[in-house]
């Protein structure tokens, strides 16, 4: 079984490719997958029929005890055979009806034939979960071949109608499964329907649920209203998922727990109303339908509707009815819908209004037609007729009143059956006296009108009849014919479905015969004479049906429901999605007060003592910090602000140095000075004020929640230390840091070595951050060219700006024929020739040139000494990067470029290679990741020198530190000096004035 | 055990640098939202610290005989610390393109968001699809229904299969 599944997956696979090539004959070839099956599990028919149960098996989730295990019972090979053999006719019909050119043949082939093996895995499945799965694989399928025709609306609409209706049953399905599952202990659908849980109100719920899922799948009320909507699907499609194949997955999986449920109140009574109620609304709606699809499609409504009552009614007997008219309504339905896709290829119209003596020109398809319809209404001796005898004997036999009237029901049914049966041939295939124009069946905008028959005058010309390829009507007439065949021999059906009917619990065995007394021909004759009779007064039954206005209607409220859906959700997310992020922020904040402040006030208890302050400097430096802060947070000038910031960064440095944290105040100090400087560098190209907020009002509301979440945080740094019950993580750190990792700065051996997994990570956040920045500048490319003096036109002035009236007096005093090759040697800076002269500093050039490489070899070492003394790669990389800015402030842009003639990207890639590649190195020596290694050595000059290999790692983080340094530089700084010297970026407007 | 007494002054530095944080970060202009995660960032790795308890000698072995501060906690706040600036300098290119675009740098309310706001207020559906039309019947639905089928031949009576 699992390899006519991977035959089924190969070839939807292969589909498109094979179309593509072969064109419509390609369907030939894909009917081989379902053929095998069908041929397969004829070949096993004769043993199945003894009692050998095939099974295989593949662990899937072994963990969850989850399996694609699948058997093959009566049940299964019955519905095997069903979908393999209707599948390959099927296929084979589409080589010659579809065009040559019709659009998306080789998809519509490919999930053709992936739904043929979803349906073969879903009725050879032995485990629930793997049911369940290609259950949804036939929902997900089916939906596909609604909507063949994506293009159009209606196409669209059933088909997400069909996957909406029968998702929401399969997913109730799931959990009603789960819990047989769980309640019985076993996943395998035969340990479970073999030894039923005890019935307790879960396990009748998960029984019900079961059954939800069931009628969804086969279209019965109160979810019929998919089936007939989804007409819109091609032909084909009908005639394989609509009545042979997937409707039919809900009958299977009722036949398949009646044995083992049929027994409960709830079952008997879903079943009796779901099945009766949709025999007769089915068969009732089919008596006035124009289109011929539609006519089948409610006939197949009732049908399923008799076909769940019979196999879940719970009798021996009425099961193997049951299961018989399975087999007989797929041959007879399938090869009407085969039928009506000849009458609509021949005459480009299924309305019966419209159809007149096309029995005269096609009378091939005419017989199958009329023979397939004689098994549907159960005229002997054909299929039909025997599933339909033996269901109405075993109903004859019940002994309690709920037989008799399922009976009665299964008897009215069937009366309706024989009237639409025969007003669907009539409607195909008669020569009627006078047909209605198109004009009088569709309106001018494509409604379709509701006009009778009976209006038509003679005079209007039928549809013309063209004739389609004599291919079209072989699997039509073979499936009629088969109907015919297989009745003739009653007994072999017997010997075939008894085994499955056998293992219902209650019941005498029944038996299929041609021939069951005179009482069943009696009720038979009866039957056949009140649907002659109806179908003989169709105008009148037609006429009272419009008559009797559509009160309640399943359809529209299904649509008024998705209707009302999307308002609620429209004005859900109108309400919750403001699009405004101040209003957000807020909210999380306001959440954030009233968690965490009532966990604050309630769970919590104030520490018994308290330090006011460690050191007078410590409240020196704190003040500076709420004063600067404050100050921030009402500043209305860009640089105010930036510069109040600056403030604040440096105060926060102060105490950590006070809190005894070198290395923090080290790296805050470098931080806050570049962050001042990149916030000017932005800033000068916006407006110098902040906007004015127009809504004072709001003000407050921020202020209030500011000072919410102040005092919550305040609250939770009070108690925060106290909290601590545990013995800290970092205990062992110094003598790890100094053993382990060979360094006596344990922040620093912190980051390189004991947790270097999170240093990567974070130096991996940088380099994304730095790559965002260049992104957002560059826009379409990830750099800009390096400014390099030699490319610097003659004229270059950088920073220039406006006029500048003092230019004659910057020029040089004399000495104007200076020549270029000495004036190089002049300046202190290589590229200051490039800035407007009144830029230039000489004094700021001076220092620059003395301090740039001193800063250099500090950083170096920063980063070598780091591992004993507060340093390492992240301070050195911010003293570079100052260096760099330093140069880049003395000498503008191409002063820059000169500096580090490298692209960014190099060197944060380089950094993150290092630093990665320190960790996986040590793998090469046997260890694990990121484990250090002391080398030490005794050299001429140096002396002792002890080596840690994680020095290596913080080389990565150095360079990644200087590669996001670079990369603010070149994009914030002279990319934008570019920008704004060129004219290409427009000069700022005043958003709000200043006040 | 460590020493676990919090200092008022630190507490009161944290909850201001907080509030004025959050005061910032509630604004619409994305310089303010900047400097506002910036105070953000300070008053977190300040609270991060005292958490790690009361002051101590700098972790660095064999410096000092007094008890050391938590190492991990400072680890934890140097990368912090260099990761708010990445996330300023992303902020502020953000900014630059918002002003290159807009020639502002305010967070404006989402369009999107306005839109469906707008369908709400006048009970419009949100997709403009059919399976909220309740105005099709099935018989329509039929009518405009057809595959792309073969055109067979006229004239000939039906081929013998």
């Amino acid at each position: 079984m699992l390899a006519l599944l991977v035959v089924h997956l190969v070839a939807a696979l292969a589909a498109p490719a094979l179309i593509g090539k072969m064109g419509r004959r390609g369907f030939y070839v894909l009917a081989l997958a379902p053929a095998s099956a069908a041929v397969w599990a004829l070949a096993w028919g004769p043993r199945v029929a003894d009692g050998t149960v095939p099974t295989e098996e593949l662990t899937w989730i072994g963990d969850l005890g989850l399996d694609l295990a699948f058997r093959l019972d009566t049940l299964s090979w019955f519905m095997t055979v069903i979908v393999g053999g209707v599948g390959a006719l099927v296929l084979a019909y589409c080589a010659s009806y579809f065009s040559k050119d019709a659009q998306g043949l080789g998809r519509f082939g490919a999930v053709f034939v992936a739904f043929a093996g979803a349906m073969l895995g879903l009725v050879t499945a032995d485990d629930l979960i793997a049911l369940f799965v290609f259950w949804e694989l036939t929902t997900v399928t089916s939906y596909l071949l609604i909507g063949h025709y994506s293009d159009r609306k209606t196409s669209r609409r059933a088909a997400m109608e069909a996957i909406v209706v029968t998702t929401a049953g399969g997913l109730a399905m799931l959990v009603g499964l789960v819990l047989l599952g769980v309640e019985a202990g076993t996943w395998r659908l035969s340990e479970l329907i073999a030894n039923p849980p005890e019935a307790s109100t879960l396990v009748v719920t998960a029984v019900v649920l079961v059954l939800v899922g069931a009628l969804t799948k086969s279209a019965l009320i109160p979810f019929h209203f998919w089936l007939p909507a989804a007409m819109a699907a091609p032909t084909p499609v009908s005639a394989y998922l609509h009545a042979a194949a997937m409707v039919k997955a809900g009958v299977y999986l009722v036949a398949r727990f009646a044995p083992a449920f049929s027994d409960l109140a709830a079952w008997r009574w879903v079943v009796l109303v779901a099945g009766a109620g949709t025999l007769l609304l089915g068969g009732y709606r089919a008596l006035r339908q124009h289109d011929l699809k539609l006519v089948l499609a409610f006939g197949t409504v009732s049908q399923l509707g008799l076909l769940i009552l019979l196999v879940g009614y719970g009798t021996r007997a009425t099961a193997l009815a049951g299961l018989a008219m399975l087999g007989a309504h797929a041959m007879f339905k399938a090869s009407l819908f085969l039928v009506v896709g000849v009458v609509d290829a021949a005459t480009g119209t299924r309305d019966l209004r419209r159809l007149s003596g096309v029995g005269r020109e096609l009378p091939w398809t005419a017989a199958a037609g009329a023979l397939a319809v004689a098994s549907m209404i159960g005229l002997p001796p054909l299929a039909g007729y025997v599933a339909k005898e033996a269901a109405l004997a075993s109903l004859m036999h019940a002994e309690d009143s709920t037989g008799t009237l399922v009976l009665v029901v299964v008897g009215i049914g069937s009366v309706l059956t024989v009237a639409y049966g025969l007003r669907f041939w009539w409607g195909a295939f008669s020569t009627k006296p006078a047909v209605l124009a198109p004009e009088a069946i569709t309106t001018n905008d494509g409604a379709a009108t509701a006009t009778p028959i009976t209006a038509a005058v003679p005079g209007v010309e039928p549809a013309t009849v063209r004739h389609p390829s004599g291919l079209l009507t072989v699997p039509a007439g073979l499936l009629a014919l088969l109907g015919l065949v297989l009745a003739l021999w009653p007994a072999t059906g017997d010997r075939i479905l008894g085994p499955h009917a056998a293992t219902y619990p209650v019941g005498a065995p029944g038996h299929l015969t041609l021939w069951d007394g005179f009482l069943g021909a009696a009720i038979t004759a009866a039957i056949l004479g009140l649907g002659a009779t109806l179908f003989a007064v169709r105008d009148r039954v037609e006429r009272a049906q419009a008559a009797v206005a559509h009160t309640v209607s399943v359809d529209r409220a299904y649509r008024r429901g998705m209707r009302r859906l999307d308002d609620v959700a429209t004005d859900v997310t109108a309400a919750v999605q403001r699009g405004s992020l101040p209003v957000y922020l807020g909210l999380i904040l306001t959440v954030f007060i009233v968690a965490v402040g009532s966990l604050l006030l309630t769970s919590t208890t104030l520490p018994t003592q308290v330090r006011a302050y460690d050191n007078l400097a410590q409240v020196a430096l704190g003040a500076a910090v709420v004063i600067a802060t404050v100050l921030v947070a009402r500043s209305r000038r860009r640089l105010k602000g930036a510069i109040l910031l600056g403030v604040v960064g440096y105060a926060v440095a102060g105490l950590f140095l006070l809190q005894g944290a070198p290395d923090l105040a080290l790296t805050q100090v470098l931080v806050e000075t570049i962050t001042v400087f990149v916030l000017v560098l932005v800033m000068r190209r916006l407006s110098p004020y902040f906007s004015v907020r127009p809504l004072a009002a709001s003000r407050w509301l921020r202020l209030a929640i500011a000072v919410g979440v102040g005092l919550v945080v305040g609250g939770v740094a009070l108690v925060a230390p106290a909290a601590r019950v545990a013995e800290p993580v970092s205990t062992g750190f110094a003598e790890a840091a100094y053993e382990g990792g060979g360094g006596k700065n344990i922040v620093n051996v912190t980051l390189v070595d004991i947790r270097a997994w999170d240093t990567v990570g974070e130096i991996s956040v940088l380099l994304v951050a730095a790559t965002g920045v260049a992104s957002l500048v560059f826009v379409s490319r990830r750099t800009g060219r390096i400014f390099r003096t030699k490319d610097a036109a003659a004229d270059r002035a950088v920073w220039g700006g406006a006029d500048d009236p003092h230019a004659s007096l910057r020029g040089p005093l004399h000495d104007e024929n200076a020549g270029a090759a000495t004036a190089r040697n002049q300046e202190w800076l290589r590229a200051v020739r490039t800035l407007a002269p009144r830029r230039r500093s000489v004094v700021f050039e001076v220092v620059a040139r003395l301090l740039f490489h001193t800063m250099i070899v500090y950083s170096l070492y920063l980063m070598f000494s780091g591992h004993n003394s507060p340093g390492g790669g992240f301070a050195a990389g911010l003293v570079t990067g100052i260096a760099l800015v330093v140069r880049y402030l003395a000498g503008g842009r191409y002063e820059l470029g000169e500096a580090a003639p490298v692209q960014p990207g190099t060197v944060l890639g380089a950094g993150l290679f290092v630093a990665a590649g320190t960790g996986v190195a040590a793998m090469f020596f046997g260890a694990s990741v990121f484990t250090s290694a002391i080398l030490e050595v005794t050299l001429p000059v140096l002396g002792h020198v002890k080596l840690v290999t994680s020095l290596f790692f913080d080389v990565g983080v150095y360079l990644v530190v200087v590669g996001l340094m670079l990369d603010i530089l070149r994009t914030l700084g002279a990319e934008l000096d570019r920008r704004a010297e060129s004219g290409e970026d427009p000069q700022f407007e005043q958003v709000g004035a200043a006040r | 055990m460590m020493d676990t007494t919090p200092n008022l002054t630190l507490v009161v530095v944290i909850a201001v640098l907080t509030a004025g944080g959050v005061y910032l970060l509630l604004e619409r202009s994305l310089s303010r939202i900047v400097l506002g995660i910036i105070l953000l960032g300070n008053a977190v790795n300040l609270m991060i610290l005292v958490a790690g308890g009361a002051a101590g000698s700098p972790p660095i072995v064999g410096l000092s005989d007094r008890p050391m501060s938590d190492p991990l906690a400072q680890a934890m706040i140097l990368t912090a610390i260099v990761i708010t600036l990445g996330l300023t300098a992303f902020l502020l290119a953000m900014s630059y393109r918002s002003w290159q675009l807009n020639r502002h740098d305010e967070v404006q309310d989402d369009v999107e968001d306005r839109r469906i706001a707008r369908l709400a207020a006048q009970d419009h559906p949100s997709v403009s699809g059919a399976d909220t039309d309740e105005n099709m019947d099935l018989d329509s639905e039929a009518a405009e229904t057809h595959d792309e089928t073969d055109e067979g031949t006229e004239g000939r009576k039906e081929v013998r299969p």
